[in-house]
């Protein structure tokens, strides 16, 4: 019962959080006053002067696009010299060696993609100047850069035969000084006070309080007796003469909660740390997670409200949130109860005991952390894959067949059920725009949302936008499957062995990040491929936003008139939410039976 | 050509901003305000470090208390002298495929075998399975409750004792509601040994 309790506070807690900061966004986007304008006001003045920022140009589509375009390629080539230079930079106290080309490439894709896929292990890869300088930046920048695009599309609803949609600068700076910065600043510091570290010390060494023997391979001698001062080890009475005593504790230590607190709250989701926030320096106890999980998803969840304040129809914007918020509680649904329940294989015929009561959580803990247990983790796994978040607070490739199929399929879905920051909401509009092109086909009526026409321009544009992920995923998997050398990558066999490569490019396709972290993915041919997915799968929908943004800008409202279809109500909600589920449904039906489904129905015969 | 001069230099103040001051700005203050969070949360007796309380270590003795199970790295770490680090990583594995039903089987048995006491009691899933992030520094209550008999056994102590301890080393759930009850393991171990009062 209390675990029920948990659930409902979670999504409770988010929604009312939500609210208020969508209407603070609303704010943000139009440059009006706000309760901290008085303190940072001046600072976004004083960008634009330095910058020579006209704070009142109106760029078109295209040059809104080339900014952006622009911009990104600017924080690419910085990004990527910077890791492969920064062995002989400062901010290096560990020694780390510059970061080979591929995975280089590999990363300052993601970052810059807001995908933050790693094919690395941060505590052991990269400078702590790469982690603040490079992804805390990109962090910041790539979510200011999807909320600004979807900025412009809601000002392309708005505006009447016009044509600029806004000043790509002047939202950046705002999207950044006034809610990106005051926002992370509050999180961090809470972070830091619940155990996340944030320092500039180099790693540290603790005594253990048993010491541990290993072979000269590196595996460690069960049954050994270690004499710390003769240096020795026994194993059964023998003496085994190559092993070697381990007597101490690695501690990694660096700057980390400034970069959790962005991570979460611009849906960027790379981890300071390897195994991201199951690490218990990274995301040390239940206030930390709470604040953490509900981060991931407070930004998206609210720029539904902040849309529907910006088309001047609220009803629209509790509309689109609905469609996510039903899917996400759905989705919820489905994997807490599949992880409650656990496997045969683990419960041993009740050898092992999985049942859930006040002194312990139960069910399938594999790759899950005693103080989050089944709820709190099967939340963030939920959460983290309906937004493009991708961070992580349990191992989903421990998941159960079911219980690791429904975060997959929500990346598959496009990252529309609140999707990224900014990208998650401009994705599901172009599915919205898909509706009523269908629902207006059914009753022989033109098309139209929000007051505008929907015509064949914005319909090409909307089904790119739509089919982006899709495209990307199938591709980038089917080439995959077939590269040899591609298979030495699995840490599992069977069916599960296909759905992490499966995942692997679904992650990177909808740009969420997270992963079925058993698969190497720090190959050449991984890092290269899983790049370029997560470009294309950014961009195309950038450029396609702002194509129908700046179509939509230019045309005259049209009169609501008693046929027109309501966009607002459950029916409409109803309908969008099957078209995303028939288009994703359509497109990875096949390929989710060949992984999750079959080796749910091979566990349990 | 314009455009890229305001992108370039946009780009870097914004690095400088959000790069360099943001990331100060939290150091500082948390230097300042949360100094042993902020640095580990080590456990520091008379200037030996003996664990981060948040780091799990591994324990075989019968008279400590056992964490969650450990997939132990010593090939990638070592201290500032070259000496090889402790550090572990998750399984990553599938809790639906015959080989982790082997493995699970395995931990059943040794559990079984170093704790005579418990009999056929099922086992807290958590003292078979391997976390999250490898380095769980928490089991459950009912995971330390198995070995309550095991530990008072093997250091020849009264059962209630070992339970004082676990008890003083046990964390509620966040506002009574959010998370999970856990045992500080470390806690335990170093209370036992009579590091920690």
């Amino acid at each position: 019962m209390s675990t029920v309790v948990q659930y409902i506070l979670y999504l409770a807690v988010l929604v009312v959080l939500a609210i208020p900061l969508g209407a603070y966004m609303y704010k943000v986007m139009n440059g009006d006053k706000t309760f901290l304008s008085p303190i940072l006001a001046p600072c976004e003045n004083a960008v634009y002067k330095v910058l020579h920022i006209d704070k009142n140009e109106e760029m078109s589509g295209k040059q809104y696009t080339i900014a952006v375009v622009l911009f990104s390629a600017c924080g690419f080539v910085f990004l990527f010299l910077l890791q492969m230079l920064q062995g002989v930079l400062p901010g290096n106290p560990q020694g780390l060696p510059n970061v080979p080309w591929d995975l280089s490439f590999n990363t300052t894709a993601s970052f810059l993609t807001n995908t933050n896929w790693q094919a690395y292990t941060g505590e052991s890869t990269l400078s702590y100047l790469t982690q603040a300088l490079g992804l805390t930046v990109q962090n910041f920048v790539s979510a200011a850069t999807g909320i600004a695009v979807l900025f412009a599309m809601i000002r392309g609803f708005v505006k009447v035969k016009s044509s600029g949609l806004g000043s790509f600068w002047v939202d950046m700076t705002r999207i950044i000084i006034h809610i990106l910065i005051p926002l992370n600043l509050v999180i961090a510091l809470c972070l830091v006070g619940g155990g996340v570290i944030q320092n500039l010390h180099p790693a540290d060494a603790v005594s253990l309080v048993e010491p541990i023997a290993v072979d000269s391979e590196g595996n460690v001698l069960e049954n050994a007796k270690i004499d710390t001062d003769s240096n020795t080890v026994t194993v059964d009475g023998k003496a085994v003469k190559d092993a070697q005593i381990i007597t101490d504790e690695f501690v990694p230590m660096g700057p980390a909660a400034s970069q959790v607190a962005i991570k979460q709250t611009g849906t960027n989701g790379g981890g300071f740390m390897g195994v991201n926030s199951a690490h218990p320096l990274e995301n040390p106890s239940a206030f930390t997670n709470l604040i953490e999980m509900i981060s991931l998803l407070l930004i998206p969840a609210g720029l539904c409200f902040t849309f529907g304040k910006g088309v001047a129809n609220k009803k629209q914007g509790i509309a689109i949130f609905m469609a996510m918020f039903i899917c996400l509680a759905a989705a919820l649904a489905v994997v807490a109860v599949n992880e409650q329940a656990a496997t045969p294989q683990l419960a041993q015929d009740g050898a092992v005991n999985i049942t859930q009561s006040t002194d312990q959580p139960g069910g399938n803990m594999e790759g899950k952390e005693a103080r989050f247990g089944i709820a709190s983790s099967s939340t963030w796994a939920t959460f983290t894959t309906a937004a493009s978040n991708g961070s992580v607070n349990s191992m989903h490739d421990s998941f159960t067949p079911i219980g690791g199929l429904v975060p997959m399929l929500l990346m598959m879905l496009g990252e529309v059920i609140f999707g990224g920051v900014g990208c998650g909401l401009y994705g599901m509009l172009a599915f919205a725009i898909l509706t009523v092109f269908i629902a207006g086909l059914m009753v022989g009526r033109t098309p139209e949302f929000l007051g505008k026409k929907i015509e064949p321009y914005e319909m090409k544009w909307a089904v790119l936008v739509c089919l982006a992920t899709p495209i990307a995923i199938l591709v980038g998997s089917g080439i995959a499957a077939v590269v040899p050398g591609v298979m030495d990558s699995l840490n599992n066999g069977g069916p599960h062995g296909f759905s992490e490569l499966m995942y692997t490019y679904s992650s990177t396709g909808g740009n969420n990040g997270s992963a079925f972290a058993g698969f190497n993915a720090n190959t050449v041919f991984i890092n290269v491929s899983t790049a370029f997915v997560m470009l294309f799968a950014r961009f195309l929908p950038i450029v396609g936003t702002l194509a129908i943004a700046q179509n939509l800008v230019g045309k005259k409202k049209v009169a609501t008139t008693a046929g027109t279809l309501s966009t607002t109500n459950g029916l409409f909600v109803f309908m969008l939410i099957l078209i995303v589920l028939i288009v994703g449904a359509l497109s990875f039906f096949p390929a989710l039976s060949l992984g999750p489904i079959a080796e749910y129905f091979q566990s349990i015969v | 050509m314009k455009n890229l001069k305001i992108a370039a230099a946009f780009f870097l103040l914004f690095t400088v901003i959000t790069g360099v001051v943001y990331t100060g700005v939290v150091t500082g203050i948390a230097q300042v305000i949360f100094p042993n969070q902020a640095n580990g949360s080590i456990i520091e007796v008379d200037g030996k470090k003996y664990g981060s309380e948040l780091l799990g270590q591994q324990y075989t003795d019968d008279g400590h208390m056992w964490g969650r199970i450990m997939n132990i790295d010593t090939q990638t770490y070592t201290d500032k002298d070259g000496k090889a680090l402790m550090y572990a990583t998750p399984s990553n594995l599938s809790p639906a495929s015959d080989e982790y039903e082997a493995l699970v089987k395995e931990r059943v048995e040794k559990l079984r075998a170093a704790d005579p006491e418990m009999k056929d009691a099922a086992i807290p899933v958590d003292l078979v399975t391997c976390s999250g992030s490898g380095l769980d520094p928490d089991i459950s209550p009912a995971a330390a409750q198995y070995q309550v008999a095991r530990i008072a056994d093997a250091r020849g102590i009264s059962q209630d004792k070992v339970e004082d301890i676990i008890d003083k080393c046990t964390k509620g759930k966040f506002l009574g509601v959010l998370g999970e009850k856990t045992v500080n393991v470390l806690k335990v171990n170093l209370m036992l040994d009579g590091v920690l009062k």
